[in-house]
């Protein structure tokens, strides 16, 4: 087999109009796509047995309009309400949001924990870069304290979100975060979270060298990779740490993984009660 | 509550019922909302009603949610609407702009209230007539109905949505919240004799790349999701095929009239217009619960001997100015009477111009309906 005929074996669900990419070279995108693609090859499921739906940012690109399937490509900070309108008339269906931190935890900050505190079943991965990438490089809800952007160039005075805490608190049944270092432990965790009968949250941190690696002085791609590498923690380990040592880590792994009422199978059941006391 | 949609026979409802209950014969089974006086009613009987015949009512977190939601279940094949008011509608814009773009068919009510800002909410402005029309950024076309009665809340809103599915867009209904929480009498007739537009289906089988599923003047066949045609819809700038284009300034010339051709070209079938104008010399223009009141003046001026007339606008959008223009050729002078400082006026104005001299009359309290009395002597002063 030549080269120039071999085809990447996730090609197949890759929209055939769509030729180039948004993405800067080394973006952390590519290694995300590839694990949802992977953990939906590897659960034997096909693309269209799925809905995407991404806000705005560099992240929505990673559906949109990459991936062959049903993909809405909504209004920036809103696709979980989008989202939760298509889970409603389509209750059969896998319904997956994919966006970033800033579309979900700023801009779309109360549709989150909405949406998490319904528990509707949905599967949520935010690309979580700790920047506005597209826009050029402004502070984020993510971005550390400290950090100069183009937005905070005397440094950023707030203090960022955990987000996955952010979505225990407000109810999600199935949450986790790794980098873009353990592509394996994506994959694992995502047909985990696609198969959850619930509100499923994947935070992925990821690399953007040009707008955050750059203007920060992070570096550039490999150098952000290494720094994850570095700086991740596994929970377990995490748990042994005090505050101080565990400042500027990473905490991966799945932080929660449990069943309660969801949304949508409450809403069949009150339907079904609503028919049969109607006359 | 009743386990059928169709609630057929005779009742005194609310407007705002009579909404609900529109969208329920006309198919609509998923609604979502936010709480705001006074529209809540629509949502309170939707979320009673829509559970015992198989739909769903999501109350969301703000109006904002709530419009993404009605868009969301829409390209999930289903029927959908939201019922707010002006503040409302402000939070939603961005979203119904989506919906332009995208061309998604969902119904909005608005059952308007005093404003600006949080104004007064259970007093009745025509204060959002332009808001709707104009609100979302960028260059657009909009489809927007004004009931005058509860038949016409219930009539009107299955109009709406059989435009929605017709055109493929968003439509509006904009009552206020005197028709909302005023009761009459209400026929619902059988289901067979309400008409029912459905939207256009892509063919089974077919995907997005194959065929196009957007910006056909006449309507392209919507590729709903969920039946495998692999639909990438977007509202940035893009072409038949959904596919974007953020770099050609020439797609974003088609994006935007293709969109807007599809409203105006086919304009005859959407503008209604009814009048009561022949031989008049004085026509009292009017919409929604304010052409009570021009009704009831034409009748009082003609027991005084005045020729009078009245011309209702049945749509506001898009605008009747070729009906207008009509009127204008034959009659003296035309009135515009609305419940604000002068919106649809402008418009009036622009449609006679040159043809007739057009006046406009609020009433002597924003909020409050016109006296007759009131115009009847603006009447007997613009004829002097």
């Amino acid at each position: 087999m030549s080269l120039a005929t071999f085809d990447h074996p996730l090609a197949k669900y890759i929209r055939p109009s769509a030729k180039s990419t948004a993405n800067c070279p080394g973006c952390g995108n590519g290694i995300l796509a590839q694990g949802i693609l992977q953990a939906i090859d590897e659960l034997g499921l096909s693309l269209d047995d799925f809905v995407f739906v991404s806000g705005i940012g560099c992240s929505a690109w990673i559906p949109s309009p990459s991936f062959f399937a049903d993909v809405l490509h909504t209004t920036h900070g809103r696709p979980i309400a989008f989202a939760t309108g298509i889970k409603a008339a389509m209750p059969g269906k896998h319904v997956m949001v994919v966006s970033g931190d800033g579309d979900l935890t700023a801009i779309g900050g109360n549709h989150l924990i909405h949406a998490a505190r319904r528990n509707i079943a949905m599967t949520v991965v935010c690309v979580n870069n700790g920047i506005y990438g597209m826009t050029g490089g402004q502070v984020a809800p993510t971005t550390p304290l400290g950090l100069s952007t183009v937005t905070t160039p005397f440094g950023n005075a707030e203090n960022p979100f955990d987000i996955c805490r952010l979505v225990e608190g407000a109810g999600a049944s199935f949450i986790a975060r790794w980098t873009t270092y353990q592509p394996r432990q994506i994959v694992k965790t995502m047909k985990k979270a696609i198969q959850k009968k619930g509100f499923a949250f994947v935070e992925v941190v990821s690399q953007c060298p040009v707008e955050f690696g750059r203007k920060t002085g992070m570096g550039n791609s490999v150098q952000m990779m290494e720094h994850y590498k570095q700086n991740s923690v596994a929970i377990a380990k995490a748990k042994t740490l005090s505050a101080e040592e565990l400042l500027g880590k990473i905490v991966v792994g799945e932080f929660l993984d449990t069943d309660k009422p969801e949304l949508i199978e409450t809403m069949a059941k009150v339907r079904a009660k609503a028919m049969a006391s109607a006359k | 509550m009743a386990n059928s949609a169709v609630l057929t026979g005779r009742h005194f409802m609310m407007g705002n019922f009579a909404c609900a209950e529109g969208a329920l014969a006309a198919g609509c089974r998923f609604a979502a909302g936010y709480p705001i006086t006074p529209a809540t009613e629509v949502a309170e009987r939707l979320a009673e009603r829509l559970p015992a015949v198989g739909g769903t009512f999501l109350q969301m977190e703000d109006e904002i949610a709530s419009m993404a939601a009605i868009i969301g279940a829409s390209w999930g094949g289903m029927k959908t609407l939201t019922a707010t008011s002006g503040p409302g509608v402000s939070l939603m814009l961005e979203n119904i702009g989506f919906a332009v773009g995208t061309e998604t068919p969902c119904v909005i009510v608005n059952v308007m209230r005093g404003g600006p800002t949080t104004g007064i909410p259970t007093v009745e402005l025509q204060g959002d007539v332009i808001q709707v029309r104009r609100g979302s950024h960028g260059d657009y076309q909009i489809i927007a109905l004004a009931p005058s009665s509860v038949q016409e809340c219930f009539d009107y809103t299955v109009e709406a949505f059989n435009l929605a599915e017709r055109f493929r867009t968003p439509v509006f209904v904009l009552t206020d919240a005197f028709l909302g929480h005023m009761r009459e009498e209400l026929l619902i007739p059988e289901p067979a004799a309400i008409p029912i537009a459905d939207r256009r289906l892509f063919p089974k089988g077919v995907d997005t790349e194959s065929l196009p599923g957007f910006l056909d003047e006449d309507v392209a066949p919507m590729p709903v999701f969920g039946l495998g045609h692999k639909a990438h819809v977007t509202s940035s700038c893009h072409d038949a095929y959904g596919r974007r284009n953020v770099v050609d300034a020439s797609a974003l010339d088609v994006f935007i009239k293709k969109l807007h051709n599809k409203i105006e070209s086919h304009r005859d079938e959407i503008v209604r217009v009814t009048q009561d104008v022949d031989g008049a010399e004085t026509i009292l223009v009017s919409y929604g619960s304010i052409f009570r009141c021009a009704q009831a003046v034409v009748e009082a001026g003609r027991a005084q001997g005045l020729n009078l007339g009245w011309l209702k606008l049945g749509t506001l959008w898009p605008f009747a100015d070729k009906e207008i223009r009509a009127v204008a050729e034959r009659a003296k002078r035309l009135i515009v009477l609305e419940n604000n400082l002068g919106q649809l006026f402008h418009y009036v104005q622009a449609a006679a111009a040159g043809l007739a001299p057009v006046s406009f009359l609020p009433p002597r309290v924003l909020g409050e309906m016109h006296e007759i009395a009131d115009v009847l002597a603006a009447v007997k002063e613009v004829r002097a």
